[in-house]
C-alpha cells in the first residue's frame, strides 16, 4: 500500500484546484484521455500487446473471454501490482500521474458492512485521514436514489443497491477517469440495465472504462468498443447513434449480435 | 431449551455422585457426597467468598491487561511487515516452553501478591490473543486493499478504518480461548505460592483433609470459568455481529 503523507498529495498535482481530483472538490478537473501501448508479459510469455487511446470523457467498452487480459489492463492503469511486467507507456493526455485522477468499481460492491450507507460513501476520505464532506454525500447517495437509506447498514440492502452505494462512494471521490470492472455482472436483467443508464448519467463528463462479458451492455453504453483476442487489441464498430442507446433499437440489436458471434469465435 | 438440557444433566449428574458415595460407602476425606460439599460451601462461605473475589479479580485484571497487550501487538505486526518477520518466530517459539514451569520463578520476580498471578495470566492468554486477532487482520480481502489503494489511502487509517473492524470476529474466538485458560493461569500462580484465592484455599483444604472444602472451592471455580465463558461468549458475539452490520 502506498503511504502518502497530504502535504505531498497536494504538493505532487500541480496545476489543479485543490491541489487534487478528489475528496471535497466538486468541481471536477476536465477529463483527459489515457494512451495505453505496450506488451505485457507473465513469466516472460508475452500475453497481450495493446496500443489504444480511451478518449476523454467517452466510454471505452473492453471486451474479450475471461482469462485474455481485460481486467490486467485495468490494473495496469491503476498502477496496481499484477504479478507480470508491462513495458511500455501508460499516460493520461494531460501528463499528470494517473494514479491521482482514477477512481475504479469493481463486480463486488465492497461495502463495508459495520458502516452505514452513507459512511459507506464517504469512507475515502476517512481513509485519506481527511475531514469528510458529508453534505456532499448525502447528496450523492439522493443521485443514486438512496436518499431514504442514509443510515441503514448495507447488509439490509439488495445487490443493485449496494452497487449504487459502490457507484455513489466512486462518485465521492470526485476524480476524473472511472474504471468499471464487471460491475453489473452479478446484478438481474432489469436492475442492470437500470444501473447502466444511472451509471452514465452520473458518470458523464468522466472518461470512462468499462470492462465487460456482455456484448448487449457495450453495444448500448460504448462510444468505442475494444476487443481483445489472441494477445491483441482491436478497435470495433460502434454504433453511430450517442450513448446510452435504446435497447431494442435496431443498430444496438446488430452491433450486439455481431459483437456476440465475434467473441465466440475468438480465441484467447 | 438449552438451559433446561443443563439444568437436567446437572441435576442427574449429582444424582448419580450422591448415589455412588452412599451405595459404595468410600469415605469422606476421598470422596465427600454432594450434600456434604454443599454443607461446606454454606459452613465456609464468608471465607470462599473471600477468595473467590482474590482468584475473579486476578482473572480479570489478567484478561484485559492480556487482551490490551496481545491486540496491541497483533496490530503492530499486521502493520509493521519487519516487526512480524523478526518477531512473529520468536512468538511461536515462546509457546514451546511450558508457562506453568515459570510460575515458581514470576513468584520470585513478582511476589506472593497479586502481582505474579496476573502476569501468569497475562502470559498464558496473550498467544492465543494476539494469534487470532494477527490472523483476522492479515486476512483482509485483497480487493478491499486495491480499493484503498485507488483511495489514496494511508497505511494507519486503513488499519483502523477497515482492517481492524474486520478482524473483530477473530479477536472474539482468541478471547474466547483466552477466557478459558486465565483461571487455569490464576490458580496455577496460586498454588506455586499464595495467601488468597481460590487455588490457594484448595491447596490448604486438601493438606487439612478438608476434601468437601476443596471440592466447594473447586466447583466455586469451576462456576467462575463458566461464567466468564458466557460473559467472553457474549462479546465474543457481539463483535461478530457488529462485524457484519447487525
Amino acid at each position: 500500500m502506498r503511504i502518502t503523507s497530504p502535504q505531498c498529495r497536494t504538493s505532487c498535482v500541480p496545476g489543479t484546484a485543490g491541489g487534487r481530483f478528489s475528496g471535497n472538490n466538486t468541481q471536477m478537473t476536465k477529463a483527459p484521455g489515457i494512451v495505453f501501448s505496450g506488451q505485457y508479459r507473465l513469466n516472460g510469455n508475452l500475453l497481450f500487446e495493446a496500443a489504444v487511446e480511451f478518449p476523454a470523457a467517452q466510454w471505452t467498452c473492453l471486451l474479450g473471454r475471461s482469462g485474455v487480459g481485460k481486467s490486467t489492463i485495468l490494473r495496469l492503469l491503476l498502477g496496481f501490482d499484477t504479478g507480470g511486467t508491462f513495458d511500455g507507456t501508460i499516460q493520461a493526455t494531460n501528463a499528470l500521474p494517473l494514479a491521482y485522477q482514477i477512481s475504479y468499481m469493481a463486480q463486488s460492491a465492497l461495502v463495508l458492512p459495520w458502516l452505514s450507507v452513507l459512511e459507506n460513501i464517504y469512507i475515502g476520505a476517512c481513509l485519506r485521514g481527511g475531514k469528510p464532506d458529508i453534505d456532499l454525500a448525502r447528496s450523492l447517495l439522493g443521485r443514486v436514489g438512496l436518499s431514504g437509506h442514509a443510515h441503514q447498514k448495507p447488509g439490509t440492502l439488495s445487490g443493485g443497491m449496494r452497487q449504487r452505494i459502490a457507484l455513489a462512494r466512486t462518485l465521492f471521490e470526485n476524480r476524473p477517469v472511472v474504471l468499471l470492472d464487471e460491475p453489473f455482472s452479478a446484478l438481474d436483467a432489469a436492475t442492470r440495465a437500470e444501473m447502466q443508464e444511472l451509471a452514465a448519467d452520473v458518470l458523464q463528463g468522466r472518461t470512462v472504462v468499462l470492462v465487460t462479458h456482455d456484448p448487449g451492455e457495450a453495444a448500448r453504453l460504448a462510444h468505442q468498443i475494444l476487443v481483445m483476442s489472441a494477445g491483441k487489441t482491436r478497435s470495433w464498430p460502434v454504433p453511430d447513434s450517442v450513448p446510452v442507446r435504446q435497447i431494442h433499437a435496431p443498430e444496438t440489436i446488430t452491433c450486439q449480435a455481431r459483437l456476440l458471434d465475434h467473441l465466440r469465435k475468438a480465441t484467447l | 431449551m438449552k438451559g433446561k438440557d443443563t439444568l437436567l444433566t446437572l441435576v442427574i449428574g449429582l444424582g448419580l455422585w450422591q448415589a455412588a458415595v452412599t451405595l459404595t460407602d468410600v469415605p469422606h476425606f476421598i470422596l465427600p457426597s454432594p450434600s456434604r460439599v454443599a454443607q461446606a460451601l454454606f459452613i465456609h462461605r464468608a471465607t470462599i467468598f473471600d477468595h473467590t473475589l482474590a482468584t475473579a479479580t486476578e482473572v480479570v485484571l489478567g484478561l484485559v491487561i492480556g487482551t490490551i497487550l496481545g491486540t496491541v501487538t497483533a496490530v503492530q505486526l499486521a502493520l509493521f511487515r519487519t516487526a512480524e518477520r523478526l518477531i512473529l518466530p520468536i512468538l511461536v517459539f515462546t509457546q514451546a516452553v511450558p508457562v506453568f514451569a515459570l510460575a515458581p520463578l514470576l513468584t520470585l520476580w513478582f511476589g506472593y501478591g497479586i502481582g505474579s498471578k496476573i502476569v501468569m495470566t497475562v502470559l498464558i492468554i496473550f498467544f492465543p490473543v494476539t494469534s487470532a486477532f494477527h490472523d483476522g487482520l492479515t486476512r483482509t480481502d485483497n480487493r478491499f486493499h486495491d480499493l484503498a489503494h485507488a483511495m489514496g489511502a494511508r497505511k494507519v487509517r486503513f488499519m483502523w478504518h477497515v482492517q481492524i473492524p474486520s478482524a473483530l470476529p477473530d479477536l472474539g474466538t482468541g478471547l474466547k480461548l483466552a477466557a478459558v485458560y486465565a483461571p487455569i493461569g490464576a490458580v496455577i500462580g496460586e498454588w506455586v505460592g499464595a495467601s488468597k484465592g481460590l487455588g490457594y484455599l484448595m491447596l490448604l483444604a486438601n493438606g487439612r483433609a478438608k476434601i468437601d472444602l476443596m471440592f466447594a472451592s473447586l466447583i466455586v471455580l469451576a462456576c467462575l470459568t463458566v461464567l466468564l465463558h458466557i460473559v467472553v461468549g457474549r462479546l465474543a458475539l457481539w463483535l461478530t455481529r457488529y462485524a457484519q452490520g447487525k
